[in-house]
């Protein structure tokens, strides 16, 4: 139910459309159920439409998070 | 099965099934019943036919014409034939542009050129408007025969290669129809893989070329004629750029996605890095990786399985329907 | 975001599982909602890895393919076949569930009629833009998280006053669902991971009642492996401490408050009701419909087709009982031998998140004996 992947808005125009890049490739993206989002921001989209906008500072925390359960092995 | 459906054309398990158990009894032919790519003929000789139906006709890295000659080359080559001569033969829909079938006929004619082989025969039929897709192509081609692929020679350290990226070919079709609000600079890898040809005389013990059902599809087929498991390591799998982000976007799986210009080659363990070496010095095989072996400390004989890349196993399958974008 | 499949960190947190396993002194039994989650899990082969740690995982009706009835199915082939110069566009695997008139794909179209795979429901909404006078039905199914979308397709195909664009709706509701489970009591749960990607449009609010009333942990998880183990290890310890809560394991991604604006557009164009779950029966509330002011544009009636809601499985499927947990794909006497993803007797062996044809493909490796 659920396949949305996160995606950075590279375009918006007036109607609620926009352009994502997502690893190199460009999406078509309805951004009509997030008017609060920006140029620059990472978005999830599902489905062709933007549910959500991501929130940087904790993308970085669950990155440091995910480092560091990485970093701390057995040799 | 009382009406052909879609699916029977998907290259997965419902086309090998029907093959298997609906044509090859029919016949009762030994040679048919091989069911390589190609078959090895008394007199040295290797044939095999194939038909190209695809939609758009036109698209980023290479058109109908194009697939038609690889398509049949690569078919000899993974077979240990080096391909010499084609046959062409066209369906054409009433209608259709004479520009676009010289588009066709000139893609044909440098495809042609490039893999080596010569066009000798041919047929032209047209339909009615409405009976057919544009243009229908069926190739048919004769090869040298070099070598005889030996899977029964396969042990335990033989390690599977792959020549390169996959599911461009797929993707790049995909793309082209317009669909899915998606762009990228995918291209399709519709290529001849001639460069293989010299392996088979290093010690290459079998190949196949990745098309219709891709990786997991061929890598099955082999598997279930060994005496021991195939291992597959997932990270080990190029993929381009935009197959990556497509399959993720779209919910495609890039282990069944077709490629044109692609194949997996099992080489004898020590042969491996050699094998590597020289795929890697050619432009069509800069990213030919060591996928996976022969091996038997993981799994069952005949069993085709895939350690991800988060280090759990597990089983895979051949392609058993149309590959359709999901949202879920 | 590689760093949530490395396999150093996994591995971590599944030995940070078992530990918390073991001081539970039980095999805790977590409910996935979601079919990606269950796609996630199987795919990346940590389902065994989990269990392996001592934690079994059991998917519950999450995939909006395998809950809509083959009543809502046929409805759609029945316009597909009856209907001429038509476009019937539907998701991907929505096209291969079969009934007692084949599957949409097996459908033999209307003369001029055609099948359609969409990735979006502002594909239909193109289509309908560019041809004017061809109908151009939307087979919308889905939970909260592509409910949005869709609702958004009929506000601006009214806008727009788009005469020849209709939707045949599937919508489902997740948290009533969970209620249902949880009252049916068929299947004892130790605790929840909730859909990271429905929770983006309903937050976390709608799970509270599930920790309150019933005393069951939750957590809302991402789809990498990394967020689902995240999410495993919360409702340990949410069940080590006795406070069952709502936890949030996805917060990059989704905040607590859900998107409001979804959830007014939703409000806007549809209203609950009654709905019809395959395997679960009627469940209250858990449905969505057209209010009246956008009912012209629900595509049953104005194909004058009465929806078919009795039991119209294909004999002998038990998807109805996968769906509920009450029994494991291979507690189908079909599954694996006549119900078969090539030839599939039920929507579970056809949805890429159905339970069926997951376990089919990813299902456990045998190791051999060294």
């Amino acid at each position: 139910m659920c396949l949305a992947v996160p995606a950075k808005i590279t375009r918006i125009d007036g109607s609620g459309q926009g352009t994502a890049s997502y690893m190199g490739s460009e999406v078509q993206v309805n951004l009509v159920l997030v008017p609060q989002a920006r140029l620059g921001d990472w978005v999830i989209i599902h489905a062709g439409f933007a549910i959500s906008v991501m929130n940087a500072k904790e993308a970085r925390e669950t990155l440091r998070l995910f480092k560091e359960l990485a970093g701390t092995s057995r040799p | 099965m009382t009406k052909v459906s879609l699916e029977l054309g998907s290259g997965g398990r419902l086309m090998r099934d029907f093959i298997a158990g609906h044509i090859v009894p029919a016949f009762g032919d030994p040679l048919l019943g091989e069911l390589g790519d190609a078959v090895h003929l008394p007199g040295g000789i290797a044939f095999t036919t194939d038909s190209y139906v695809v939609d758009p006709l036109f698209f980023p890295g290479g058109d109908i014409g194009r697939l038609a000659v690889n398509g049949t080359v690569n078919d000899l080559v993974v077979s240990g034939a080096e391909p010499r001569f084609l046959s062409l033969a066209f369906i054409l829909e009433e209608g259709l542009e004479s520009e676009v079938l010289d588009r066709v006929i000139r893609s044909i004619r440098a495809a042609a050129k490039a893999a080596g082989v010569r066009v000798v025969t041919g047929d032209t039929k047209v339909v009615r408007r409405g009976q057919g897709d544009k243009i229908f192509i069926n190739t048919a081609g004769v090869g040298r025969s070099i070598a005889r692929p030996r899977p029964a020679k396969i042990r335990r350290g033989d390690k599977v290669i792959l020549t390169g990226t996959l599911g461009d070919h797929s993707l790049a079709v995909i793309l082209a129809r317009g669909e899915f609000g998606l762009k990228s600079n995918v291209r399709s890898d519709c290529a001849p893989l001639l460069f293989l040809l010299p392996l088979w005389t290093k010690g290459a013990l079998w190949m196949r070329d990745v098309t219709r059902g891709g990786l997991a599809t061929v890598l099955f087929e082999l598997a279930e004629r060994l005496p021991y498991p195939v291992l597959i390591e997932e990270d080990s799998i190029p993929l381009s750029r935009p197959v990556r982000a497509a399959s993720e976007l779209l919910g495609i799986d890039p282990l069944y996605m077709a490629c044109e210009g692609k194949a997996v080659v099992v080489a004898p363990a020590a042969k491996a890095g050699d094998f590597l070496k020289r795929l890697r010095a050619h432009p069509l095989g800069r990213k030919a990786a060591v996928i996976g072996e022969v091996q038997d400390k993981i799994g069952r004989p005949g069993e085709l399985l895939l350690r991800t890349g988060v280090g759990g196993l597990r089983l895979l399958e051949p392609l058993t329907s149309e590959l359709l974008p999901r949202i879920c | 975001m590689k760093e949530l499949r490395d396999p150093t960190a996994l591995r971590k947190l599944l030995e940070d599982i078992g530990g918390k396993v073991r001081k539970t002194g039980r095999k805790p039994r977590l409910m996935e909602v979601c079919g990606t989650h269950t796609m996630a899990l199987f795919k990346s082969g940590l389902t065994p890895l989990l269990a392996e740690a001592g934690v079994e995982m059991v998917s519950g009706p999450g995939c909006p393919v395998c809950i809509t009835p083959n009543g809502i199915h046929e409805t759609a082939i029945a316009i597909l076949t009856g209907t001429e110069g038509a476009t019937l566009a539907a998701f991907g695997d929505m096209t291969r569930v079969p009934t007692r008139k084949g599957s949409l794909q097996t459908a033999v179209p209307a003369r001029g009629s055609r099948l359609r795979i969409v990735y979006s429901p502002e594909e239909a909404l193109e289509e309908a833009r560019r041809e004017p006078a061809r109908p151009v039905v939307f087979f919308g199914a889905g939970f909260e998280t592509t409910i949005p979308a869709i609702a958004y397709t009929v506000k601006q195909a009214a806008a727009e006053g788009l005469g020849n664009f209709s939707v045949l709706p599937a919508l489902w509701l997740v948290p009533p669902a969970l209620r249902a489970v949880l009252e049916a009591g068929e299947v004892a749960v130790d605790g929840f991971v909730y859909p990271g990607h429905v929770s983006a449009v309903i937050g976390t609010e709608p799970y509270e009642f599930v920790a309150r009333d019933f005393g069951v942990p939750g957590a809302v998880a991402g789809f990498e492996p990394g967020d689902i183990l995240l999410a495993v290890r919360s409702v340990l310890e949410q069940m080590l401490e006795g406070k069952p809560g709502v936890a949030l394991e996805y917060s990059r991604a989704i905040g607590r408050e859900g998107n409001p604006v979804a959830r007014a557009l939703m409000a806007e164009i549809l209203e609950p009701y009654d709905a019809c779950w395959r395997g679960l029966g009627t469940i209250p509330e858990s449905g969505l419909r057209f209010r009246k002011a956008f009912q012209g544009f629900d595509a049953a009636p104005r194909f004058g087709i009465e929806e078919d809601m009795s039991d119209r499985d294909l004999a002998g499927c038990r998807c109805g009982d996968v769906l509920r947990g009450a029994i494991r794909p291979e507690g189908c006497p079909l599954f694996g031998k006549k119900c078969l993803p090539d030839s599939p007797l039920g929507p579970c062996m056809v949805s890429y998140e159905g339970s069926c044809l997951i376990h089919y493909k990813y299902g456990p490796v045998r190791r051999a004996r060294s």
